[in-house]
């Protein structure tokens, strides 16, 4: 702003002297500033703004000229609004003394379009309902982005722990807390919920794998028995991954579980995820729906399930596929959350409770190497402690994008996370700190 | 910003399609801007005097709607802020949150030099550059301005990095400022109680000013009001960062609500947010537990709108997932990450060691790379260029081809025949129908691999080396 040449200080005196902001929009300012309002309507929204940008700052500049002048400018800003310049903010010109804090209102809105409620799925059944489950959990229901103030939160996240029906190889850190069961799936289920807090335990039936054993699917079937027999707690049946094997291995457990409502993991697009449906349908369980990073097969999967497989929306859970943090993490989390925002805005293909294989973590070598292999890095220092925290992160990361359910190995990224997610959720008590001098904390 | 389709932006620029932005046209120039891919400032025909008007009425469109902050001078200078969307699909996050690691004015020299050298020293090697923190914030625990002020200078030192003062206390303030102002420090903090001599200060010195108002929204917007009428706009916001509990809950709460109202455009509070995961060392006398709960303290603000953090652990399992979490929020998603194509060597290999073919989708191939590294498989594994596209969509796109898995290892100045016994590639399973091609195209044998290379392990058991045909 340079105004100051063409203006003489009596003109300006007596310009000051009738100012006040809504006259304002009738003032015209001569000078190398050219501002002629007329008001009315037909005005481009953009040179309105830009209008209105220059307008504050001739306030704001004459207001300064006018405190010179010893006219109560304080006031005058106290009531404008708008001075702020958009953009890259600097210390402006004006530095007025305001002695009390300028009164104000902090308001927002709530989202306004998200309508449409995620499907309720309940996992387990109890004697009740033909199974034998001590109880149930129930996943799903939210109607807003997770812990948001917009809607209540229906049900908490949970964690399921994996067993596997043969020793597998296992960071040190995990394998640690399972070497006395490695060789007993049931053994190893008790333990998960028993001493590590599980809420559900997942049986991985791994050795079925062709290139592994080739168990039978019906000899996989009994440690599926074995396990149901073992814990009373939800299950989730995992098969090998390998998609020729997969859907009779599934089919099978499906059929030894039959009333138990399980989670079957999973039907995915490169199997044969029809046979996998119809076992959970015949047999009254849900289905995993997996697809790989990517929303369009997600919505092609979960439309093929209930619309050529009729599986019942209450019997599908998603797995949009996680990777490990600094693996990918970026893509599974944006693509979750798109997932969840899509199903609350109301994607009927999309309006499903999530889960995560939070396991995957232990993939990264930060997770489980030793210490860094590169020399130039900084020291990674004690594995023991990087390991569950790398898992906790990756989970806690999903369970921001909308995860409902999480698929874990070690016992202390299960603590934490659950302590985080309850603490969001709002179930978790605490003594109340006084943050207000925290810089003067003793750590 | 307040425009969002390039037509908006077409109309204030010169439209002569001039070309000297790397455009070929002043509409695609303004594509760029509304993706703020480009800066106005590269459009050089709008600097000129005549376009003055409209290159100033332009920049004020084209503003962010939290506004940017800087912090730190030369080099070094720290931004933060600068968002324009609550998720980063919808466009990306720019300006990734500042860590600032603390030291107090009570600690012994010695160490404080050591403490502030390990944090400016820290470095994490990923995708093809380091991973580094950024600040350093010098607590008064004193309460004595000279002590602080001899703290500061020590930090000032030893570390061009940008510098926190933290004191609820102006003479404190003041005697830090006194020894750093050439710095651009950011002031912590005006409270409810000092705001008055806080405001003076930092428009005497010209720094960036920290507003503090523990689960009080409405203070923190009074506040943030009342300095921008004083003259500053230089604003930090931070609305407490109550540890644990119900009241982390309320943290929770109060930063997405701060977020969305100033991306939503209430600009009195659009100002970059703080958060201290420090305060987990409130709710924490084990030291570990201390350091696993500020971080997943420091991960939630991280994920969700905080734009600068004071951290206490320097724990390499602290800082390793923090800045982690950053990068995973912080990557453009519009840009597919990618890594250099060519060929890498897994551990050691040899004559006798299997040749694999990935794609240089980075995904693809740090989990290819870490699945064979961490089973000690050592090979050559080569990133074909597929435009950075994973094996299975690169296959059915035509990314990944016979021809371009030839070119991709005679481009490494590699012979087959000459530098292995077994002249064998092994091609993923995702990409089995190439094996015919490839064979065809490089005069090797080909393997077909698993389709997760989380079975390479098993695969090579039973299939490696290649039986003598």
């Amino acid at each position: 702003m340079h105004m100051t040449k063409k203006m003489k200080l009596s003109q300006l005196s007596n310009m000051l002297q009738d100012l006040d902001v809504e006259s304002m929009e009738g003032v015209t300012i001569e000078g190398d500033i050219e501002l002629n309002i007329t008001g009315g309507g037909g005005l481009d929204p953009a040179l309105a703004y830009a209008l209105g940008h220059e307008i504050s700052h001739v306030s704001l500049h004459m207001a300064n000229i006018a405190r010179m002048l010893g006219f109560p400018a304080e006031q005058l800003l106290a009531s404008a609004f708008g001075m702020a310049e958009a953009g890259q903010p600097r210390a402006l010109q004006a530095s007025p003394k305001i002695q009390e804090l300028l009164a104000s209102k902090f308001e927002v809105a709530k989202i306004e379009n998200w309508k449409s409620q995620i499907q309720e799925v309940t996992l387990g059944a109890t004697s009740g309902d033909g199974g034998s489950r001590k109880s149930t959990i129930t996943i799903g229901g939210e109607n807003a982005l997770p812990y948001y103030f917009d809607a209540g939160m229906p049900h908490r996240n949970h964690v399921t722990l994996d067993v596997f029906d043969m020793p597998i190889s296992m960071a040190k850190a995990v394998k640690a807390n399972y070497e006395d069961v490695i060789n007993d799936p049931a053994e190893w289920a008790k333990k998960a919920v028993r001493d590590f807090n599980a809420d559900m335990v997942t049986i991985h039936l791994i050795s079925t794998d062709p290139l592994i054993k080739d168990t039978p699917a019906k000899e996989a079937a009994k440690v599926v028995e074995d396990v149901l027999q073992a814990v009373d707690v939800p299950i989730v049946i995992g098969g090998s991954g390998n998609p020729e094997k997969d859907p009779e291995v599934l089919a099978k457990a499906a059929e030894v579980a039959e009333g138990e409502r399980v989670l079957l993991a999973s039907a995915s697009l490169n199997l044969d995820y029809e046979r996998i449906a119809k076992a959970a349908v015949d047999y009254g369980h849900v289905v995993l729906s997996w697809t790989q990073l990517e929303i369009n097969a997600q919505k092609e999967l979960n439309r093929k399930l209930m619309k050529q497989c009729n599986v019942p929306r209450e019997s599908i859970v998603v797995d949009p596929t996680t990777a490990a943090l600094g693996y990918g993490l970026d893509y599974a989390y944006s693509n979750m959350e798109r997932i969840r925002l899509a199903g609350l805005m109301g994607d009927d293909e999309l309006t499903f409770p999530m889960s995560s294989g939070t396991t995957n973590a232990w993939g990264a070598r930060e997770a489980w190497m030793v210490s860094s292999p590169l020399s130039q890095d900084s020291d990674w220092g004690p594995r023991e402690y990087r390991g569950p925290i790398w898992e906790i992160i990756t989970g806690l990361t999903l369970s921001l994008a909308g995860n409902d359910l999480f698929m874990m190995m070690h016992p202390t990224s299960v603590q934490v996370l659950k302590e985080v997610t309850q603490t969001l959720y709002g179930a978790i008590e605490s003594e109340e700190i006084d943050i207000s001098n925290w810089i003067g904390a003793e750590v | 910003m307040k425009i969002n389709s390039p037509l908006e932006a077409y109309k204030f620029l010169p439209g002569t399609n001039c070309g000297e932005c790397g455009e070929l046209t002043c509409m695609a120039f303004a594509a760029h801007l509304i993706d703020r891919s480009k800066k106005l400032t590269e459009c050089k025909p709008i600097l000129e005097d005549k376009f003055k008007k409209k290159f100033e009425e332009l920049t004020a469109l084209l503003a962010p709607e939290i506004r940017e902050v800087e912090i730190g001078v030369g080099d070094r200078v720290s931004k933060i802020g600068g968002d324009d969307v609550l998720y980063r699909h919808k466009l990306t996050f720019f300006n990734q949150t500042q860590f600032a690691y603390d030291v107090w004015d009570t600690m012994d020299e010695k160490e404080l030099v050591e403490r502030v050298n390990y944090i400016q020293d820290f470095k994490k090697f990923y995708v093809g550059s380091f991973l580094n923190v950024d600040m350093v914030a010098v607590r008064c625990t004193s309460n004595d301005p000279a002590k602080f002020a001899a703290a500061v200078k020590k930090v000032v030192e030893t570390t061009d990095m940008p510098i926190i003062l933290c004191s609820f206390e102006p003479a404190v303030l003041k005697a830090g400022l006194e020894v750093s102002k050439d710095r651009n420090p950011l002031l912590y903090a005006a409270n409810r109680d000092n705001w008055k001599e806080i405001a003076d200060l930092a428009l005497e010195y010209d720094v960036p000013v920290t507003l503090f108002a523990p689960d009080d929204l409405e203070l923190l917007k009074s506040m943030a009001k009342t300095f921008a009428a004083m003259g500053t706009e230089k604003l930090v916001l931070d609305p407490g960062t109550f540890p644990t509990g119900k009241q982390l809950r309320q943290t929770f709460t109060n930063f997405i609500k701060l977020r969305r109202a100033g991306i939503e455009g209430d600009r009195d509070i659009a100002y970059p947010i703080m958060a201290v995961p420090f305060t987990a060392w409130m709710a924490h006398d084990d030291p570990v537990s201390a350091s696993y709960w500020e971080t997943v303290v420091a991960s939630i603000f991280t994920i969700k709108y905080g734009d600068i953090m004071i951290l206490h652990s320097t724990e390499p399992y602290a800082i390793l997932p923090e800045i982690h979490i950053r990068d995973t929020m912080y990557t453009d998603p519009r840009k597919p990450v990618s890594v250099d194509p060519g060929m890498y060597k897994v551990g050691e290999p040899t004559v006798d060691s299997p040749v694999l073919i990935t794609t240089n989708f980075a995904l693809t191939y740090y989990t290819v790379e870490s699945d064979l590294a961490s089973s000690k498989i050592d090979c050559y594994l080569w990133a074909i260029d597929t435009d950075g596209i994973g094996v299975e969509a690169a296959v059915a796109g035509g990314q990944l081809t016979a021809s371009k898995i030839k070119k991709g290892i005679e481009d490494s100045g590699f012979d087959l025949k000459k530098d292995t016994t077994h002249n064998t590639i092994i091609i993923p399973g995702l990409a089995a129908r190439l094996q015919g091609d490839v064979e065809d195209e490089t005069g090797a044998n080909v393997m077909v691999g698993p389709a997760d290379s989380g079975r390479i392990p098993g695969w090579m058991d039973k299939n490696w080396p290649p039986q003598k045909k």
